[in-house]
């Protein structure tokens, strides 16, 4: 599978090439009712989006993609997400590191912290951080309705990502390589840089991927944080909403076709770096 | 004579011998991290729910819009916690257990939702299901069914944002345990149906109950694009998320605080319950 | 409850697993589908459970043709090399699901399966879960689940591949014995070839997809009809142009007629028995022979001795690899 064992939960290891059949007559039916459904509820709309997108032409498309308000909002976006997505490689691999190779008390509770992110609902995501980030901050920082709060924001719901590509395949690690590495004369950095890493990197770029497509789509986190100043700290869905209250429906999916294009790309990316892991493994 | 489980594990070398200095300066680093990020802000918010005692959290729940808002978004979301466990139950099979055209695709399709912005998602429904201009809106409101803006969509909404939760709970597990169970079933007589019941579910049994969890949690919490679909109307399609944003607003933080610590204590409830019954990786076996 | 295989053939991809295989299982015996991994010989066992499908041929069980017949139909217990154990059941209710899937009686139940659990020494384990059983105890549910249905066949997987050499043998021994007791058709999988001689009835020989020999273990060993076969099950050297057992040959100090000649160039003496590598011409020859025998020849490192295969030696045409082939295990 693809995203599915990369990103949550344990690595794969099966014995043997698992024996799936063909299909029976009661599968065959229970595939076409799931794909039915699944058409209803995901594909069709999501083909609506792009060829409402389409409708008024490659002009239309372009002047609503391109207009300054929504450039910079898809440049603000991409470019956060981008930085972002590079401190989540760097955290992720750390904090995947600590949970598998070090031990000690309240160990447990940190699992927790890590999947708060992902379980709490973007609204409120967006109060938590307000109240350690905005005014009456008892930091004394307010980032309010300014780009660090689209960083803080992004940052904050894509925290479990990497760390959760990473922590299975580094669990699953052979330690007896890195021993052999050592018995040879290798420091524990040389040995973390030529042996660690690249057998970790196709789950960190899974988990970057992810992260990098969670965060172009983030949207809940920054309606109270980040005031959505135009031109400013306005994000792609915020101008897509926009959009749609204007009642300019092919606008808003012109725009939101870029983003699908985005989470396409991701998909892809993943089922090529799933398959990477796995033939490896 | 008692003896492990077939797989040969390897054995936990736990290296005790390098205490390095390095060790204490990446937990430091992390705890630091995760600190400042989300365990520390996480509870000013419970700090500013209860800033002025109860009162905050009283007045929301004798508020009976606060209250009907509440309702409907756990009414929305067991309905689509339910929904998607069916489905994905029988697609986490179909995909492991059958070879079909186009599986791999569809299997890849089915993680899609994960990486949609919830705006888009919303997006998506009206121009498909909104009644004036939607692709089935019209026909299906003349027929007398209303999707968007009522409660159906918002259920929609949020069925398609929970999707791949349940299915990338159980897909590994039932890829882990391998299909020679349920060979060994019909072997011995048993059809499709006494195989699921007797020895599939019973083994997805824990994967479900994860998926369901993280499901619930998802589904309480989807804002974004039940924002889109609802219509936000006051005392009908108003979910508690959208609470805490009209309650800020509004200028009414007590009560967006309050709001806000009810939905953050269930799901940090659902997580933690993940993670208790959850077994340490280490010495998990198949249940 | 014959089995009859005719023709079959079955792919995977651009791999062909079996290729035109057809054979005859007769009732009430204990025959061994032997040859070397990826041979074919557990596909060909799972199509006969119906739990692959031949590309082309028929599977007849029992005189029914039930080539499309699914494997909840055919009657046929089955024993997978991973034992395949209910985990979440215990054996009691593992041994019983065969007949609680045909919705027997709880009294029916609860005495076949007490007399199965006797039969395969496992009453004491019944409330158990399979995860607290060793190895060799769940091959033993396993069988006691497949056979609790009475099925016209059995079939068995590469059954004790799974467990380690001493608890191999115990079973093999066993299982034999079962099949004298339970006189149930049984065909199993090894690519053991001590294995298959020692409990089998009758060895069908699968290499490559297809069959190299049917026969009892003596046709098999005494009279193998290609170089594959007599590789296979036990040791050869090469002598000429054929292939002979080394303790089928006999060393002589002297020249003797139609012997040939050739030079010891090493003796290594392993408990009872004396290998000795011979020399000749451009073979490397080994013969084995009991220390008695050595001994009496007088010969030793460098000594001249002439090499020729007992009278009525079972030989072959040896294929492939070329002189100074001196293969000492087969495979």
């Amino acid at each position: 599978m693809t995203a599915t064992t990369v990103a949550r939960g344990r690595s794969v290891r099966s014995r043997r090439p698992a024996r799936a059949g063909g299909l029976t007559l009661a599968s065959g039916l229970g595939l076409g009712v799931a794909m039915l459904w699944f058409s209803l509820l995901v594909l069709l709309p999501l083909a609506a989006v792009v060829a409402t997108a389409t409708e008024g032409g490659w002009d239309a498309f372009w002047r609503a993609v391109s207009s300054e308000q929504t450039a910079a909002a898809i440049r603000l976006t991409v470019g956060t997400a981008v930085l972002v997505t590079a401190v989540n490689v760097v955290m992720g691999t750390l904090i995947a590191w600590v949970l598998v190779r070090d031990d000690f008390v309240g160990k447990r509770a940190l699992e927790v912290l890590i999947d708060i992110p992902f379980a709490l609902p973007t609204i409120v995501a967006g109060l938590v951080l307000l109240s350690l980030y905005g005014p009456g901050s008892p930091l004394g920082v307010d980032v309010a309705n300014t780009r660090g709060a689209v960083f803080l924001a992004f940052l904050f719901v894509t925290l479990p990502f990497v760390v959760r590509t990473v922590q299975p395949v580094l669990a699953e690690l052979d330690r007896e390589v890195e021993e052999a590495a050592a018995s040879l004369g290798a420091g524990r950095f040389t040995i973390f840089r030529r042996i660690t890493l690249p057998a970790l990197a196709p789950a960190i770029a899974a988990g970057a991927a992810l992260s990098f497509a969670r965060a172009v789509s983030e949207y809940g986190s920054l309606v109270l944080l980040s005031g959505n100043l135009p031109l400013e700290t306005e994000v792609t869905s915020v101008r897509i909403l926009s959009s749609i209250e204007n009642d300019n429906l092919a606008g808003a999916a012109a725009v939101a076709t870029v983003l699908l294009a985005i989470s396409l790309a991701v998909i892809v990316a993943i089922d090529v770096l799933q398959r990477r892991v796995t033939r490896r493994g | 004579m008692a003896e492990a489980a077939t797989v040969a594990r390897r054995p936990r070398r736990r290296g005790r011998a390098r205490r390095a200095p390095s060790r204490y300066v990446l937990r430091a680093i992390v705890a630091a991290y995760l600190l400042l990020l989300v365990a520390w802000p996480v509870s000013l918010v419970a700090k500013n729910a209860f800033a002025d005692g109860l009162t905050d959290l009283r007045a929301i729940l004798e508020d009976p819009d606060v209250m009907h808002a509440l309702g409907l978004t756990v009414r929305v979301a067991v309905v689509a916690v339910v929904v998607n466990t069916v489905f994905g139950v029988g697609m986490s099979i179909l995909l492991v257990r059958y070879e079909f055209p186009g599986k791999r695709l569809l299997s890849a399709l089915v993680d899609l939702p994960l990486s949609v912005s919830p705006i888009v998602v919303g997006l998506a429904l009206v121009l498909v299901y909104g009644g004036r201009d939607g692709w089935f809106g019209p026909a299906l409101e003349d027929a007398g069914f209303q999707v968007i803006f009522a409660t159906p969509g918002i259920v929609l909404a949020t069925v398609f944002v929970a999707l791949p939760l349940v299915i990338r709970e159980v897909v590994p597990v039932l890829e882990e345990v391998g299909v020679e169970q349920e060979q060994a079933a019909h072997s011995l007589g048993a059809g499709a149906l006494a195989t699921f019941r007797r020895i599939t579910l019973p083994t997805i049994r824990w994967a479900v109950v994860y998926g369901v969890v993280l499901s619930l949690a998802r589904s309480l919490g989807e804002f974004g694009a039940v924002k889109v679909v609802s219509g936000n109307v006051l005392g009908q399609t108003r979910t508690a998320t959208l609470v805490v944003e009209e309650k800020y607003l509004n200028f009414d933080k007590g009560g967006a605080y309050a709001t806000a610590f009810l939905l953050a204590l269930v799901s940090v409830a659902c997580i933690t319950v993940v993670s208790i019954i959850r077994p340490r990786t280490s010495e998990e076996t198949t249940p | 409850m014959s089995i009859e295989i005719t023709g079959i053939g079955k792919r995977f991809g651009d791999f062909v697993a079996l290729d035109d295989v057809s054979v005859r299982i007769p009732t009430g015996q204990l025959t061994a589908l032997l040859g070397p991994s990826g041979g074919g010989k557990s596909t060909l066992l799972r199509i006969i459970a119906g739990l692959e499908h031949a590309d082309e041929g028929t599977v007849e069980i029992d005189g029914v043709d039930a080539t499309h017949v699914r494997p909840q139909r055919r009657d046929v217990g089955f024993v997978f090399q991973h034992y395949a154990a209910f985990k979440h059941l215990s054996v009691y209710r593992n041994v019983a699901f065969g007949l609680e899937i045909r919705k027997r009686s709880k009294a029916e139940v609860r005495e076949r399966v007490t007399e199965l659990l006797e039969l395969v020494h496992l009453e004491q384990f019944a409330d158990r879960l399979p995860s607290q059983l060793s190895g060799g105890q769940r091959q033993r549910m396993a069988l006691a689940r497949a056979l609790a249905v009475e099925p016209k066949v059995l079939l068995l997987d590469e059954p004790f591949g799974a467990l380690d050499a001493k608890v191999r043998r115990e079973l093999r021994d066993w299982l034999r014995r079962l099949h004298d007791e339970v006189r149930v058709t049984t065909v199993f999988v090894t690519h053991d070839q001590e294995e298959a001689l020692e409990v089998a009835d009758e060895i069908v020989v699968i290499n490559d997809g297809r069959i190299e020999q049917v026969g009892t273990p003596d046709d098999l060993y005494d009279r193998p009809a290609n170089d594959f076969v007599m590789r296979f099950l036990g040791p050869v050297t090469r002598l000429g142009p054929d292939l002979v057992r080394p303790h089928d040959l006999e060393l002589h100090p002297g020249e003797v007629d139609g012997a040939v000649a050739g030079e010891v160039s090493r003796v290594v003496r392993v408990g009872f028995e004396v290998r000795v590598e011979v020399t000749a011409a451009d073979q490397v020859v080994l013969v084995t022979l009991t220390r008695t025998q050595f001994l009496a020849l007088g010969v030793d490192v460098g000594s001249p001795v002439w090499v020729s295969p007992a009278a009525g030696a079972p030989t072959v045409a040896a294929v492939g690899p070329a002189p100074g082939d001196r293969s000492l295990v087969p495979g």
